[in-house]
């Protein structure tokens, strides 16, 4: 069975009309994991086989009435899964197995969901590339020699080439935009606090959003309808009820649309190659009725600096409890791109320092706040690629972090905002996947994937 | 010709009696509790829990803030303190740094001079207590084992200004804080469980002769030392004493010499009678403090300030003050009587029920009073309407004819020859029976009883 092209929800029609069982569905992300994870590296750990058929055969002992009832997920390995290696991608866990549940994966379990295993990613989330996992960098779904994008590189890539039908990842700077984009998915940055952080490995906690990729539109709705909601394991989520995202797809146009478009964001070193590509995007949204207004967002060619700044000290703090004790192996296991962030972050915050870096990079954050805050005045989402180039050639640009860290002009923004934004496939490029995304005031996920779906039906 | 004027500033750690840990769910006992069984993810530090702050501890510590005269921030927020030791599993601690819940605050002492000294408290402040450490022996081999029970148990740190001037002014400022702490009802503030801590620091300023004397505070805040010995591993009142004074006397002794002491921490030895250099201190340790962002920050209301402040019962001064006013007890009385909140209030109950018998009381007050203070009455053992059935039966039985007593025991003694029997075999322990049954037969004080059933039976 060819699951490469089935969305969530059709799956689950299928299901339920027992045209398919997820046993099926299960056995064909198994086979898509035997053919391609060892040429790829997507999955880290494989949930056992004998455990997911007899999961899959327990659902579909059901009508399948669960919202995810026998459908296989991905998750990336930030996320605690009782029982199930969890590393982080970095050699420091290599051996760990959490004693508990992430408040998303349980609450996917309940769903019905069948976590068939945890996904690649760059080590603690730190990259834009993939490339910074400790166990050998996903490759691209399009293009085996190039990177898919990070830091959830192995949730994107194990969608693209079905090993499930969605993926949990996060998104700290564009970590699920970016892996999206590069593989022609949708990927969704919920707002900050949206989706509870208990049971992530924390990489910045004042940025990190539980995030994932889908298929199309309707999917991320969905996933969002069961991950969404407060939490009292974490003081930082949203005590506001969620919506029901699925209800917000009924548009067919954009008309009465207001799409902001920030010259500030022209500025930055967009790839020519990209340009057209992006206006034709664009085009798309004003042919769909949409308005486009320019609003200025004047201090967000300062967030690059801002993030790298902020990120890494939290990053120092959030990674001194793996400190050779507990987990089985010490500090020298780090690898070089978690040293580097673990410095600058300890240099940022050390007395003396601390005014001129962390307190200052804070004082950025609140302007960027209110540049976007000013903007949603006037508008309704903002529009903006994703990533600035298309996916480097693997290796290309391991030895220029600072190139890299360029990568996160257009997504790191809107994290520092803590705004909910929806990466969308805008077409490809010689060949390769490229993404814009629909950035949205705080809670306007709705907004956003009604806006998405009249996109994507074009 | 110079004097010596120690100066002397406290922070004084509290454990909160809270159910919960401070930031999780798991049980807040730890004392004499198998180790690693009240733990969780989020006291563990496991990788991707989170801190949800416990209400009640905050609620508790914005509590003894008021009780302390401080002024509650309206923003206030945890900070992250980042260092390494085994018994921190987050690699940071949970505190307060720039916004504490409690600042500027004062507790008035009485020195034994009877000078009333006001110290200033600079700051109450919010965080979580580490894990615990026990080096010990396995197999021959020398190892350390993590205990994570006590990891995230709430803890208050009240710090001073360094307005001590003696010794017995640190004493005075300790039982008065602990006696609020415990008329709060939010801690044990037992010393030997470690649910109260002590770190004292001290210094000595060198006064010309001709100098005014420093007797306020404020004197010093441009004269200060410009170093501070910081004592650590004080488990008791006492060797806060004993550490003090033997700084005082070292101290002393340096800067006789011309010399200036080091800057450092030091920790009582009881086996040394002394206090020992810990790590060396240069400055401020490097903790790298930033907001926590685990937390949003936390917003006091007026409202909420104003529920808070309605739970504060009267404090031992305030009440002594109304036990001289209102039952004309002498300050002495009513301040033993207030030093503990469960004696006064058994106090004013035994009172009520004594005046509730109209139209005249059943007992004077300060019977009630003397009889709580000088009998040791066990509070939990006799009901304070017992309290005054006891105190009336001493008085009259006091009165009761010797002949009536000598006539029950006689008659009691018929009754029981067995008894008598077994008390000339040398049986001593039937002198017990014998009292309680006399007891039964009359309204007689026990004591009284005693006396002349022992008698009785000398002589038979």
């Amino acid at each position: 069975m060819d699951i490469k092209n089935l969305t969530i929800i059709s799956a689950l029609e299928d299901l339920r009309s027992k045209k398919i069982t997820a046993v099926d569905l299960v056995e064909a992300c198994l086979e898509n994991i035997r053919k391609h994870n060892q040429d790829y590296n997507v999955l880290l750990t494989v949930e056992d086989d004998d455990k997911l058929i007899k999961q899959a055969r327990e659902a579909d002992a059901t009508d399948h009435s669960s919202p995810l009832s026998g459908i296989p997920i991905v998750v990336k390995d930030m996320f605690s899964t009782k029982n199930l290696r969890t590393t982080a991608a970095s050699k420091v866990l290599e051996n760990y197995t959490p004693k508990y549940e992430s408040t998303v994966t349980r609450k996917l379990k309940e769903a019905g969901a069948i976590i068939i295993g945890k996904a690649n990613q760059d080590a603690w989330a730190h990259g834009a590339t993939g490339e910074n996992s400790d166990f050998e960098p996903t490759r691209n779904a399009y293009d085996k020699t190039r990177v898919a994008g990070g830091s959830s590189s192995g949730s994107a890539v194990a969608v693209a080439l079905g090993m499930c039908l969605a993926a949990i990842g996060t998104d700290t700077g564009g970590s699920i935009r970016v892996p999206a984009s590069y593989n022609n998915l949708v990927g969704l940055k919920p707002t900050y606090g949206r989706v509870s952080r208990y049971g992530v490995v924390a990489m910045a906690s004042s940025l990190d959003t539980m995030a994932h990729v889908t298929k199309n539109v309707t999917d991320s709705a969905h996933i969002l309808n069961i991950t969404a909601g407060a939490d009292p394991y974490d003081a930082t989520s949203i005590k506001t009820d969620p919506e029901d995202y699925l209800k917000s797809l009924t548009r067919e146009d954009l008309k009465g649309v207001k799409i902001g478009l920030s010259p500030d964001f022209k500025m930055a070193t967009l790839d020519k190659k990209l340009v057209k590509k992006i206006d034709e995007s664009l085009k798309l949204f004003e042919k769909l009725g949409g308005k486009i207004i320019e609003v200025p967002l004047p201090h967000t060619p300062e967030s690059v600096e801002t993030y790298y700044i902020l990120v890494p000290s939290e990053i120092s703090s959030n990674l001194a409890r793996y400190d050779g004790i507990r987990y089985g192996n010490g500090r020298s296991h780090f690898g070089a791109e978690a040293k580097r962030r673990i410095m600058i972050g300890t240099y940022s915050l050390s007395s003396g320092y601390y005014d001129a870096y962390y307190k200052a990079a804070q004082k950025v954050r609140t302007l960027i706040i209110k540049d976007f805050t000013s903007a949603f005045e006037h508008v309704d989402v903002i529009f903006a690629p994703v990533a600035p180039v298309l996916p480097y050639k693997i290796g290309e640009k391991v030895n220029d972090p600072l190139t890299l860290y360029l990568m996160d002009i257009y997504t790191s923004p809107v994290n520092l905002s803590g705004l909910p934004s929806l990466a969308l496939p805008a077409g490809f490029v010689d060949d390769l996947p490229v993404g814009i995304q629909i950035i949205g005031p705080p809670l306007s996920e709705s907004r956003l994937f009604s806006i998405g779906n009249a996109y994507e039906k074009q | 010709m110079n004097t010596y004027q120690p100066i002397i500033g406290l922070e004084v750690h509290v454990e909160l009696a809270t159910k919960s840990k401070m930031f999780c769910g798991c049980p807040a006992e730890h004392f004499g509790i198998e180790p690693n069984t009240h733990t969780c993810p989020v006291c563990l530090g496991l990788p991707g829990a989170l801190p949800v702050p416990n209400r009640k501890a905050v609620e508790w510590t914005i509590l003894l803030g008021l009780a302390l005269g401080c002024q509650i921030n309206e923003h206030s927020k945890f900070d992250r303190k980042n260092y390494f030791y085994p018994d921190l599993p987050k690699g940071y601690q949970i505190s307060q740094y720039e916004e504490p819940l409690a600042i500027n605050g004062s507790l008035e002492i009485r020195n034994s001079k009877s000078e009333i000294r006001n110290i200033r408290i600079r700051r109450v402040h919010l965080e979580e207590d580490t894990g615990k450490l026990q080096h010990t022996t396995v197999n021959g081999k020398d190892i350390s084992l993590a205990d994570f029970n006590r990891s995230g148990v709430p803890l208050v740190e009240i710090v001073t200004e360094p307005d001590f001037r003696s010794v017995d002014e640190v004493d005075q400022y300790l039982k008065k804080l602990q006696k609020i702490v415990r008329y709060l009802g939010i801690s044990g503030t037992d010393m030997e469980k470690g649910s109260m801590r002590l770190e004292p620091s001290i210094s000595i300023a060198q006064i010309a002769k001709h100098s005014r004397s420093y007797k306020h505070g404020k004197d010093f805040e441009h004269k200060l030392p410009d170093y501070r010995v910081e004592l650590k591993n004080i488990n008791s009142f006492r060797f806060a004493r004993k550490a003090l004074e033997y700084e005082i006397q070292r101290q002393t002794e340096i800067l006789e010499k011309g010399e200036t002491p080091t800057q450092q921490t030091r920790g009582w030895s009881e086996a040394k009678n002394a206090t020992i250099p810990q790590r060396e201190k240069e400055g401020e340790s490097d903790y790298r403090y930033f907001p926590e962002p685990d937390i949003p920050p936390l917003r006091i209301s007026n409202e909420q300030l104003a529920i808070i402040n309605k739970q504060i019962p009267e404090l031992p001064d305030a009440k002594s003050t109304r036990f001289q006013k209102e039952f004309s007890l002498t300050e002495h009385t009513s301040n033993l009587l207030a030093e503990d909140k469960s004696v006064a209030d058994y106090f004013e109950e035994a009172v009520k029920n004594s005046l509730a018998a109209s139209p005249s009381p059943l007992t004077p007050i300060i019977d009630v009073a003397n009889w709580i203070i000088n009998k040791k009455i066990d509070i939990n053992q006799t009901l304070p309407a017992e309290l005054i059935q006891q105190i009336l039966r001493s008085k009259q039985s006091s009165q009761i004819d010797e002949s009536e007593l000598e006539k029950i025991i006689v008659q009691v003694f018929a009754e029981n020859p067995k008894a008598v029997e077994d008390y000339k075999k040398g049986k001593l322990q039937v002198v017990g029976y014998l009292i309680g049954v006399c007891l039964k037969k009359g309204n007689f004080h026990q004591a009284q009883i005693k006396e002349a059933v022992e008698k009785k039976l000398r002589n038979v």
